[in-house]
């Protein structure tokens, strides 16, 4: 059976590639529990590979896990069949790329936001806390009460990492000003909850706070419009989401995911794929703030110039943001 | 369940009835995949052999099948006293607290063959407290089961998610997730304990866990209709008024039934973290505990009708994994409706049909009886 499926599978392999190169192998993707198209991280994975396939014409698998188990049974399956590269999507994934790497030696694994200590695996983080740092700077210099916001998603330490680089970059321009963070939840459901996002936005602007940075999925964009809706600034992340509500985005703090899976899909095709440890951060580019014609005209030439110092000086490793998972603390 | 009519032989009432209940539900899954433009033998016949038709895929779908027989017994054992338990999936995710505990505690010191006791204690014991508060609260303060069972599943999420982040995680990494458990915690996998014998299989996540669901099996069996406990539970459930009557306390059968039935729920932490995960992590629970409801539900409340039903879930969420394989047009939310069709039939409309047999029944086997 096994090999009849392995025979399938080549059959469908050659189908996909087509008029592309010769001995192409259908890259495959793990998408984790948030499901492709929940608007943040895991849409940001699709549009890389999407982008991948209008690109180059090559078909890829695809995966979305509904639970644990199927993280493994699907990165195994997914190699099982002849695919090659297989990314998996999420730092819940690490322990199934890792038996699968181990289990096909001779496939290529990825996986975006932890690290998997293989040979055949390469491993995509971002600094997360450099992104918040500069989006940080810029509420703390576009609010005019001195008290500014944090809306996260799930409580987990990722999250915690946005917040404490936000606190920093908060204080770092301004020593005095107050940091209100509240998370939406404890369970997975905080990543969709737009209500409750509008409803922590609400709360913190009305203890005086006029900015406020949603790292939260779908959650966040419930806070973005409660900004609309009371005339206060918000801050997007993961993509640009400047365009949602100009005039009241302050910015976003970009992670660029789809960048990560289109360059892992990319390299796997054109032979420069190398395992090992990416670190996307400022310096790569991998992290960055949103600046286009929707804020353009609230971002004063006094902001710009201390987000563009502050960000050469982390780039030269003149400051050190701190990264709350180095230690699970977030010096205050 | 009172109303279970004379009239109908046992081969019909709990043989064809279910089978034609869920033959329906693939036929209205079928059209749905018809009007979706997708061929509906083809997806069947994947969804087949994707539950059945290799080693593996057997494997995971008696893995599924195994979380399904705890929690279906669970909520079977509480409805013999006549409550609802909603609350599976809170005491499942305390059940795996419990072996977490036990595993991080433990692991480092005593072999497999305490370690194996110690951590179906302990899961037993977990989940037996996550329920025996509602069930307190039901027995003594009149709060209703079904309404506290739902607000503890919540309760159970935010302090796993709570515990992970701040007390269980591993330093420095970026899941919350629990370092993995020594292998004296091990349960071994099926196709390892084949491996002993000699036989070859694939590897899956099934584990001898599924043993000591079935063992769970004939427990129920026999505590529900062969003891004193037994006898207790199902007259409260049958009739709680009657039951003072008989000299039976409900309150004290109430908390009861209900510890019995969270322990239950709780060795879904068994197969899950002894067994597959290895390490205390978020989310393992993933609707088990919902999805006993219904296979208590479609199998009557009977070990026998629990294994059966929990083998069509399992075969459910394996094939529908395996179609989502097979074929991107097949999204996991279409995978949920056709499971939530066979739910709908099978269990909100399994007495639908029951009036109609009765009738034709007796059509056909009147002349006989008379003759007779």
């Amino acid at each position: 059976m096994k090999k009849l499926l392995a025979t399938m599978g080549a059959g469908v392999l050659v189908l996909a590639a087509g008029a592309a190169l010769a001995g192409d192998k259908t890259p495959a993707v793990v998408f984790d529990m948030g499901g492709k198209f929940d608007k943040s991280f895991n849409q940001g994975v699709y549009d890389g590979v999407e982008r991948f396939r209008k690109e180059t014409g090559i078909k890829y698998r695809e995966f979305e896990v509904k639970n644990p188990t199927q993280r493994e049974q699907a990165v195994r399956k997914m190699a099982q069949r002849g695919s090659d590269p297989v990314l998996g999507v999420g730092f819940a994934q690490a322990s199934a790329i890792e038996k699968g790497a181990k289990a096909f030696p001779k496939t290529r694994f990825a996986i975006i936001d932890m690290v998997v200590n293989q040979p055949n695996v390469s491993s995509i983080v971002f600094k997360e806390q450099e992104g918040s740092f500069l989006v940080g700077i810029l509420a703390a210099m576009a609010s005019k009460t001195g008290k500014v916001g944090f809306v996260g998603g799930m409580d987990i330490p990722l999250i915690r990492r946005f917040e404490c680089g936000y606190y920093h970059g908060v204080k770092h321009a301004n020593g005095s000003a107050t940091v209100y963070a509240n998370m939406a939840g404890t369970t997975p459901a905080a990543w969709s909850d737009p209500t409750k996002g509008a409803e922590l936005a609400k709360s913190q602007f009305d203890r005086g706070a006029d900015v406020v940075f949603a790292a939260a999925g779908s959650t966040g964009l419930g806070a973005l419009q409660s900004a609309k809706d009371n005339g206060k600034y918000a801050i997007g992340v993961d993509s640009n989401q400047n365009y949602l509500h100009p005039g009241t985005m302050l910015t976003s703090m970009l992670k660029r995911v789809d960048v990560a899976a289109y360059n892992t899909f990319k390299s796997a095709n054109d032979g420069s794929w190398k395992p090992g440890i990416q670190v996307l951060g400022l310096k790569e580019g991998g992290i960055d703030w949103a600046l286009d014609e929707h804020n353009k005209n609230l971002i004063t030439p006094a902001m710009k110039t201390a987000v563009d110092q502050a960000k050469a000086d982390i780039i030269a490793g003149k400051i050190k943001v701190h990264d709350y998972m180095s230690d699970n603390k977030c010096p205050k | 369940m009172a109303s279970a009519p004379a009239k109908l032989p046992a081969w019909i009432d709990i043989g064809l009835l279910p089978l034609i209940n869920v033959a329906l539900a693939f036929v209205v899954s079928g059209l749905l995949i018809a009007a979706l433009g997708q061929d509906p033998f083809e997806a069947t016949w994947i969804m087949l052999r994707g539950a059945f038709g290799y080693e593996e895929s057997l494997g995971y779908t008696f893995y599924y099948t195994t979380n399904f027989i705890f929690t279906g017994l669970a909520v079977a054992v509480a409805f013999h006293a006549g409550l609802f338990n909603i609350g599976g999936e809170g005491q499942a995710y305390m059940g795996g607290l419990g072996v977490g505990i036990a595993c991080l505690a433990l692991d480092q010191h005593l072999p497999f063959a305490l370690m194996l006791p110690v951590s179906i204690l302990a899961a037993a014991l977990f989940g037996a407290a996550w329920a025996y508060i509602p069930a307190y609260l039901q027995a003594k303060r009149g709060s209703h089961i079904v309404i506290t069972t739902i607000m503890f599943n919540f309760i159970a999420a935010s302090l796993m998610v709570y515990l992970l982040v701040n007390v269980f995680i591993k330093p420095g990494q970026m899941s919350p997730e629990s370092r993995e458990f020594a292998t004296s915690a091990w349960l071994p996998h099926m196709h390892e304990a084949l491996g002993w014998l000699g036989m070859e299989v694939a590897q899956s996540p099934l584990n001898l866990s599924l043993f000591w669901a079935l063992v769970c099996c004939l427990l129920v069996w026999g505590l529900i209709w062969h003891t004193r406990w037994g006898y207790e539970i199902r007259t409260v459930g049958a009739n709680a008024t009657a039951a003072v009557y008989a000299g039976i306390p409900p309150a004290r059968i109430i908390i009861l039934a209900m510890c019995i039935s969270g322990a239950l729920s709780g060795f879904v932490g068994v197969n899950e973290l002894n067994g597959v995960q290895h390490r205390l992590m978020l989310d393992f629970a993933a609707g088990y505990g919902f999805t006993g409801i219904a296979v208590s539900l479609m199998g009557r409340n009977h070990p026998i009708g629990i294994i059966l039903a929990s083998l069509l879930f399992g075969a459910l969420y394996q094939g529908g994994a395996e179609l989502a394989f097979e074929n991107a047009a097949f999204t996991p939310d279409l995978i949920v409706v056709i499971q939530g069709l066979v739910v709908l039939f099978s269990g909100a409309l399994s007495y639908m049909l029951r009036g109609p047999a009765e009738r034709l029944y007796l059509r056909l086997s009147l002349p006989t009886v008379v003759e007779a």
